[in-house]
């Protein structure tokens, strides 16, 4: 009874369509995974006592404590009276009491302001100036946003991202196109699609763990010609799904495509705290570009998103949507016009102080500090398990899994069985969608095709989210051989 | 143009993004709620903090439907359970009801994670929108409301975008048409705007208290049809900017109207407990429709919306809303679910709030009699207020204003001297956009001008919010009314 959900993986010329058909797949893998979780909860028997969601990177979601320091100052901003409650620590509120100042009214339920709070923009400024090293960043640039994921959906018409493809496509007989990196977050592309704009893929090079090639975007390009106008370049850094955190030299070498080439850029860095290899560091396109010196630094136009949802010692509050996005060396009459769409909508104001919390985290000798502290822990604890994840995964014939750099995702890649492939074929199914399919109902493990997000023709991949390995899942290693060893089953 | 490269390694001059090579759209995008005499205002309370003497102390803002940032309280039982919300430990706290925190316990438990930090299912947390439906079938004497139809949105705005988005289409002349009153609230031109939609303007009739006529409608459409596709038609009720309370027989004549001429109804109704004067009551579109029998009930689709941000709540910086939607063809249906899932979902503490609105204290509980006496306060205030600016507009030469029957505004015509006409054309100003910026600049009060709204040529208005509260709202008729009493003897 399954089938009838799946929608059949038809190859479509346009790329969006292929998108939407595989963002369908996935819900209906969502919807028979919520099937199955009532079934097991109804005791229906099944080879698995839980199921494993593997799919999202939403931490709260699956347990993971919120910081008690941003929910203390939410509380008392949305309560008031327990400002005057010594149960909350002392910087707790005297955080909530500045926030509520510059609230009109003195209340977190009147509209805000543009760009926002004038306090949470200013820490967001400070913030981005203290991660780059002293580069300036001025709070008159900055606009916040309900979320920046939330840019990328079709229909959302008030975020950053969304607002700045909204920007460039549409209007004039040729359609403009966007550069976008595949393997990609889908509703990157499909954004741009539904903005009446063309998505130009870019391959991103697998084989050296998913780097940003010049030379590939330099035939992307090339292939547009004729199809649309390309006119912005969206790079994920940490990379979704690909987990690739780019080093300096490969920043500039884009930084100085997007200025010969005329793009604008945009930097979607939601990913940005989460750093998992030794020796990274992750530097914002805002400081390569301004520590690239003139001329570069005054003329690459640059859109920078980021986002409270994610980061891996601030607060998970995907459900909050706050975002925002810094703007370096837009046109001024354009600016005029970005806030004129914001204007129309506002950025939740528990998203708002969601942001402020982590822009301005908890400070040594504050009270809230040491509580503040044991979240690095669970820092070394998820990096340890997704390293014991990914070796099992690479120890599997058949699966190459590149190293963990960033980001919340991995993004193996799958040799499956030419008698799996024909089987999918049959079931007129992409093979990596029926992969999927019989990982969930047989095993209890809940993945994420690859052809959601785009890859090399003839390669499978899966996605999997880091941080749900914040649990150690004592079953999944031997559930992942089992299972692998069972889809063997097709080898003979 | 956005192809030039590089010459002789000397970059060429001028931004990618400019206004020439923006999306023309966005250069349409107007929103005078928070336009260029807000941004005036802003400039001027900067100023007066910073120590400027000016013929006032204070920037009264009464452009905006923010009922929090003009000194109206929350309602304590909504902040008390969200408090809980957010940070659970709370709930061991005795000076918390236990009716907050059961409410609190079942939201809790609704949401994954047992937090609001995470993600929800897109449409909205199930048993919110379960809640909802009880909610409107309560209110509807009966009526059923299925879940399914029930989506959770970020505000109703956001609600709106997204069926406007999906039933805009078509080019030239089969592009399709909305129609909207004039006045009308400035984010369905902007919206129609952003999305490229053509604009169908029906007058509600100033002289007969802003009333609806169905004669206008049918001189509206016939007048489009010639130059677009006609395909939805967008009611405000309670009215904004007018107030007016559409009469139970003018929504059948509306629902008639639409059957025939094949039209999808909007019914934005987010001021539904908004209602003041003697004889006025608030019939939701929804409820008619079911009135008016299988005929109508079967097969006119309609979306209607709601919203936390007005009535008595007035909590405009959740961003809590929904829209109830009747007889979507199910294919679109899958559609729009398929289109909320990809921007993920509605802030979750939007959602707790809209949960505890639909779901406030009941007799027998705890909370109830503050509840009731702060809910009924709140809006005795605004009848009391709405009463007082009818009576003392009208006493003013040169003002005529229509009783304000509801929603949170008034909406006066103002006779403008000719000579003061001329002086606005020198000034590049419209005549009415003149006149609200010498009454901000001359008693600090900020307005928001009629051709904001829309308004039959010739006429001049401004949108008044009746929010400041009472002794306030007297000082500010005063100014106004001498005011306008000097600006017409300066321009005799």
């Amino acid at each position: 009874q399954f089938k009838v959900h799946i929608v059949k993986g038809v190859k479509c010329s346009n790329f969006y369509n292929k998108s939407v058909c595989y963002l369908c797949v996935q819900l209906s893998l969502s919807v028979r995974a919520a099937q199955i979780r009532e079934e097991l909860r109804q005791g229906v028997k099944k080879p698995y006592t839980e199921l494993i969601d593997v799919t999202w990177g939403d931490p709260q979601g699956a347990g993971l404590k919120p910081l008690t320091f941003a929910r203390q100052v939410l509380a008392a901003c949305l309560y008031p009276k327990l400002l005057n409650n010594e149960r909350l620590p002392a910087d707790v509120r005297q955080r909530a009491e500045g926030l509520l100042h510059e609230c009109h009214g003195g209340s977190v339920g009147s509209y805000t302001d543009l760009p926002g709070i004038p306090q949470v923009a200013r820490q967001i400024s400070e913030f981005i100036s203290r991660r780059d090293g002293g580069v300036p960043s001025d709070p008159d640039h900055i606009l916040i946003s309900p979320g920046s994921q939330w840019a990328l959906q079709v229909h959302e018409k008030y975020t950053a991202m969304y607002k700045f493809k909204q920007l460039y496509c549409g209007g004039g007989g040729v359609r403009s196109g966007v550069l976008t990196p595949q393997p990609s977050y889908s509703l990157s592309v499909m954004s741009v699609v539904g903005l009446g704009g063309v998505p130009v893929p870019y391959q991103l090079w697998e084989e050296q763990g998913w780097e940003v090639q010049v030379e590939e975007l330099n035939r992307a390009l090339e292939a547009a010609e004729g199809e649309c106008d390309p006119v912005a370049l969206y790079v994920i850094n940490p990379g979704n799904p690909s987990g690739h955190v780019q080093r300096r030299k490969s920043i500039q070498d884009v930084i100085k495509f997007a200025s010969e080439k005329r793009l604008f850029l945009l930097a979607d860095e939601v990913y940005q705290d989460c750093i998992y290899k030794e020796n990274i560091e992750f530097l914002s396109y805002k400081r390569v570009l301004a520590e690239m010196g003139p001329p570069f630094c005054d003329t690459v136009e640059l859109a920078s998103f980021h986002s409270a949802s994610k980061g891996l010692l601030g607060e998970y509050v995907c459900g909050f949507r706050g975002g925002y996005v810094e703007l370096v060396n837009m046109d001024p009459a354009v600016m005029k016009h970005v806030f004129t769409i914001f204007s129309k909508d506002n950025a939740p104001t528990p998203g708002q102080i969601a942001l402020s919390v982590m822009a301005s985290p908890p400070q040594p000798g504050d009270p809230s500090y040491p509580l503040y502290r044991t979240k690095q822990q669970m820092q070394t604890l998820i990096k340890d398990n997704v390293r014991k994840v990914h070796e099992v995964l690479n120890s599997l014939p058949g699966v190459s899994s590149h190293p963990v750099e960033g980001g919340a995702f991995a993004f193996p890649r799958i040799d499956l069985p030419p008698k799996a492939i024909q089987k999918a074929k049959d079931l007129g199914m992409e093979p990596d969608i029926f992969y999927c399919l019989r990982l969930l109902e047989d095993a209890g493990l809940f993945f994420t095709p690859g052809c959601e997000y785009g890859q090399k023709d003839g390669t499978y991949h899966v996605r999997y989210a880091k941080k749900r390995f914040h649990v150690e899942y004592k079953d999944l290693n031997t559930k992942i051989k089992q299972y692998y060893f069972s889809l063997a089953g097709f080898a003979s | 143009m956005s192809q030039q490269h590089a010459v002789n390694g000397v970059l060429p001059k001028g931004k990618v993004l400019t206004l020439e090579t923006m999306n023309p759209n966005v250069k349409k995008v107007e929103y005078a709620v928070r336009g260029p005499i807000v941004q005036r205002a802003v400039q001027l309370e900067k100023e007066l903090r910073e120590g400027a003497k000016k013929p006032f102390t204070e920037v009264i803002r009464a452009n905006i439907g923010d009922a929090h940032a003009m000194g109206q309280k929350p309602i304590t039982f909504l902040r008390q359970v969200l408090a809980l919300c957010a940070y659970p430990d709370l709930l061991e706290d005795n000076k918390f009801p236990e009716d907050a925190k059961q409410r609190a316990r079942r939201i809790l438990a609704a949401c994954g994670g047992q937090s609001i930090g995470a993600y929800s299912a897109s449409p909205g947390i199930e048993c919110i929108r379960q809640d909802v439906s009880r909610y409107i079938e309560k209110r509807d004497g009966g009526i059923p409301s299925n879940p399914d139809n029930i989506y959770l949105s970020t505000g109703a705005s956001d609600a709106i975008v997204t069926i406007l988005k999906l039933l805009i289409c078509g080019e030239g002349r089969g592009r399709t048409g909305v129609m909207i009153s004039i006045p009308q609230y400035p984010l369905y031109s902007a919206a129609l705007a952003d999305l490229g939609a053509v604009q169908i303007n029906y007058y509600l009739d100033e002289d007969k208290c802003w009333s609806l006529d169905v004669n206008e409608l049918k001189r509206a459409i016939n007048e489009a049809r010639q130059h677009c596709n006609p395909r939805v038609l967008c009611i405000i009720n309670p009215g904004n900017p007018t107030g007016q309370v559409q009469s139970r027989e003018c929504i059948e004549q509306v629902i008639r109207f639409a059957k025939e001429e094949n039209l999808f109804l909007m019914a934005d109704e987010v001021y539904q407990d908004n209602v003041y004067a003697d004889g006025c009551k608030f019939h939701s579109f929804k409820k008619v429709l079911f009135e008016m029998g299988p005929e109508y009930s079967s097969t006119v689709e309609l979306a209607s919306f709601h919203s936390t941000s007005k009535c008595y709540m007035g909590e405009c910086g959740f961003r809590g809303g929904y829209m109830e939607v009747i007889n979507m063809d199910p294919d679109v249906k899958t559609q729009l679910t398929k289109l909320v899932s990809v921007r993920l979902c509605p802030p979750v503490p939007g959602q707790a709030l809209l949960d505890l609105v639909v779901n406030p204290p009941q007799p027998d509980e705890p909370s109830y009699n503050t509840f009731i006496k702060e809910r009924t306060a709140v809006l005795a205030a605004l009848a009391e207020k709405a009463r007082m600016t009818e009576e003392m507009f009208n006493t003013i030469p040169g003002f005529t204003c229509n009783p304000v029957q509801g929603a949170m505004y008034t909406f006066p015509r103002i006779s403008l001297p000719a000579k003061a006409i001329d002086k606005a054309k020198v000034k590049g100003k419209v005549p009415d956009m003149y006149y609200c910026m010498r009454l901000l600049e001359e008693e600090g009060i900020c307005l928001v001008p009629g051709s904001g709204f829309g308004q039959r040529d010739g006429t001049y208005h401004f949108r008044m919010t009746i929010l400041p509260p009472a002794e306030k709202l007297k000082i500010v008729l005063d100014k106004i009314k001498n005011f306008h009493i000097r600006f017409t003897e300066e321009f005799s």
